[in-house]
């Protein structure tokens, strides 16, 4: 079903585009799309590896290292392994729909990357490419629908194996994703407000001229963090799947390539997550503290340039998927909609009002967005992070190690552990 | 207004019809929920070729991204998935209510049918220079701010009172 709108939207072409010939276009979309469909899936065969030698890396082991130089061709075997493998169909699944479900789930991840810019133009014969899929006006809105797209796959999945576990997934899944879907939604407002247009491009040219949004945007970006990590359904949030209590959620079911689909699908929204960071927050393609790569003259060499930069930006965001995934425990249910509904959704929605408030004293004033206006939104930035850390940690992250605990913080402590199933009784 | 543009069309209007019929013929309502997503689609994609993207991104964000993931929700909660477990109960009034339905609907086609084709609202040539959404934004915040805050007033009572009623004791 995903396919009919992104032919649609593919052929809107974008009235920002420098004159090239419809064949000139044509082509090149079919060169682009060849090209990052290509990079993604080597990329994502390759992250799989990546997961496996930074967990062993991590936890202090060598990891898979028998297949090739160092496991470097542990994918390809894995790949092999999982299609000559036996595709199993449980008696009471509901076959149409067990059968397009990973299908579902894996679409939507590619579909997303379509809209980001991943290097500056290049200049050809035929006239300048842009170095994007589908350069849409709506690039951000685009991204936003698409997205929240990607729970079909797994609610489905959950839901046709006819297996209670698996429906738990799913519907854990579902109630997560459009949990945490709010919460990323609102965290942007922040930046579109800033960048005054919901086109991609115009969102790194505007972190390009001032500052990257991280700084001047730095509780929407660690909202937009938190919210991303809940999206792709990795570790602290992997409820779905989450294997001490639903063997293996969504996909127990499911075998052979079906089953590798899955993954490859949250890799895929891993990366695509990454790259809408780095594009929202980091830059995007840009190479800080110079406006060189970000005009023309067109070359090149800019391209390759840009096109390393977003990469090394992607990588790094990935590294850091996978090193929270490795250090922290998961969540409680619970803990999860509280956090989402209780902790995101009203900062993000305190946030929006307090950035839209700054931004518009500072228009007043004729503070034009520049320096000066990124270090004074990076300045709001940190009271306010200041005043978030003191109300949500009130005593309970960082203990008053520093002075004598008062009587009833002790009777609390006490109380807190008594109630804890490891508690000894009469042990203090 | 190329082939190519007439193709679509045609592709994406006669989808839509067809996802429509099947999901008021579906019985089971995880089938019929995901053809009413295909219609979703096809209507976002002959919006986009309206040029009207926004609008497409929209239908799209909030019917098939939002609606129909907690009416799905929904569906499995209750564990009303499967096709056999829903009976075929059809009162009398449901019957008169269909047949009052259907015949609405054969007087809007004989009313289309005699009445002119409506007259083609042209888009702007030029898109503004702040991009696709200023331009729904522009008359939404300064023509129809009062019925855009009114409408939003209205949201917020209804938010409210689903909060309220969720919140009630059961006695």
């Amino acid at each position: 079903m995903s396919w009919s709108l992104a032919f649609a939207l593919l052929q809107v072409a974008d009235p920002q585009l420098p004159p090239v010939s419809t064949s000139v276009f044509v082509i090149a979309t079919v060169i682009k799309m060849i090209v990052v469909f290509t990079v993604l899936m080597v990329g994502v065969a390759l992250l799989t590896l990546a997961e496996r030698k930074i967990s062993a890396w991590i936890q202090d082991r060598h990891g898979p290292n028998r297949v090739g130089w160092h496991g470097l061709l542990q994918p390809a075997a894995d790949g092999v392994k999982n299609i000559m493998k036996e595709e199993t169909y449980p008696d009471a699944a509901y076959l149409p729909l067990f059968v397009i479900a990973p299908a579902l789930a894996f679409i939507p991840a590619m579909l997303t990357f379509a809209v980001i810019p991943f290097a500056s133009p290049l200049p050809t014969g035929g006239g300048l490419i842009e170095m994007v899929v589908a350069p849409l006006p709506i690039g951000f809105l685009y991204i936003l629908a698409i997205a929240s797209l990607g729970v079909y796959g797994i609610v489905l999945a959950g839901w046709a194996s006819n297996n209670k576990y698996s429906l738990l997934g799913g519907l854990r899944s579902s109630a997560q994703m459009v949990s945490y879907e709010i919460a990323m939604g609102l965290s942007t407002i922040a930046v579109l407000l800033l960048a005054g247009n919901v086109a991609l491009n115009d969102i790194i040219w505007q972190q390009a001229t001032t500052v990257w949004n991280f700084f001047g945007l730095a509780i929407a970006f660690v909202i937009f963090l938190i919210a991303a990590f809940a999206e792709t359904n990795r570790l602290p949030f992997d409820l779905p799947e989450a294997e001490s209590e639903l063997i293996a959620g969504y996909h127990t079911e499911y075998s052979a390539m079906k089953f590798s689909l899955f993954f490859i699908a949250e890799y895929s929204n891993m990366v695509t997550a990454s790259a809408l960071l780095v594009t929202l927050f980091f830059g995007g393609w840009d190479i800080p503290f110079t406006l060189w790569d970000n005009q023309a003259p067109w070359s090149v060499v800019k391209t390759i340039v840009t096109g390393l930069a977003f990469a090394a930006k992607v990588l790094f965001f990935l590294f850091f998927y996978m090193w929270i995934r490795w250090t922290l425990p998961r969540f409680r249910y619970d803990q999860l909609m509280s956090l989402g509904w209780r902790i995101l959704l009203p900062v993000s929605l305190v946030y929006i009002v307090v950035i839209a408030g700054t931004l518009l004293i500072l228009d007043l004033l004729g503070v034009r967005p520049g320096a000066l206006h990124g270090v004074i939104l990076g300045v709001v930035n940190i009271v306010l992070a200041g005043v978030l850390f003191l109300v949500l940690d009130s005593g309970r992250i960082i203990s008053p190690a520093s002075r004598r605990l008062r009587a009833d913080q002790l009777r609390r402590l006490r109380a807190m552990r008594s109630r804890s199933p490891l508690a000894t009784p009469g042990g203090d | 207004m190329g082939l190519f543009y007439t193709f679509n069309f045609y592709l994406f209007g006669v989808l839509a019809i067809i996802s429509a019929v099947t999901f008021v013929t579906r019985r089971s309502p995880v089938a019929a929920a995901l053809w009413l997503v295909n219609t979703m689609f096809c209507l976002a994609a002959l919006y986009v070729m309206m040029d009207a993207q926004f609008i497409g991104a929209i239908q799209v964000l909030v019917y098939a991204g939002a609606i129909m993931v907690v009416f799905l929700f929904v569906v499995m909660l209750l564990n009303l998935g499967h096709a056999s477990d829903v009976t075929d109960v059809m009162s009398g009034k449901t019957r008169l209510a269909a047949a009052i339905a259907g015949l609405l609907f054969l007087a809007e086609l004989f009313v289309l049918w005699k009445d002119d084709a409506p007259v083609p609202i042209a888009p702007p040539v030029e898109p503004a220079e702040s991009g696709v959404i200023a331009q729904v934004a522009a008359p939404l915040f300064r023509d129809y701010l009062l019925a855009f805050e009114i409408t939003s007033v209205l949201l917020l009572a209804a938010i409210v009172g689903a909060v309220v009623l969720a919140k009630r004791k059961t006695t």
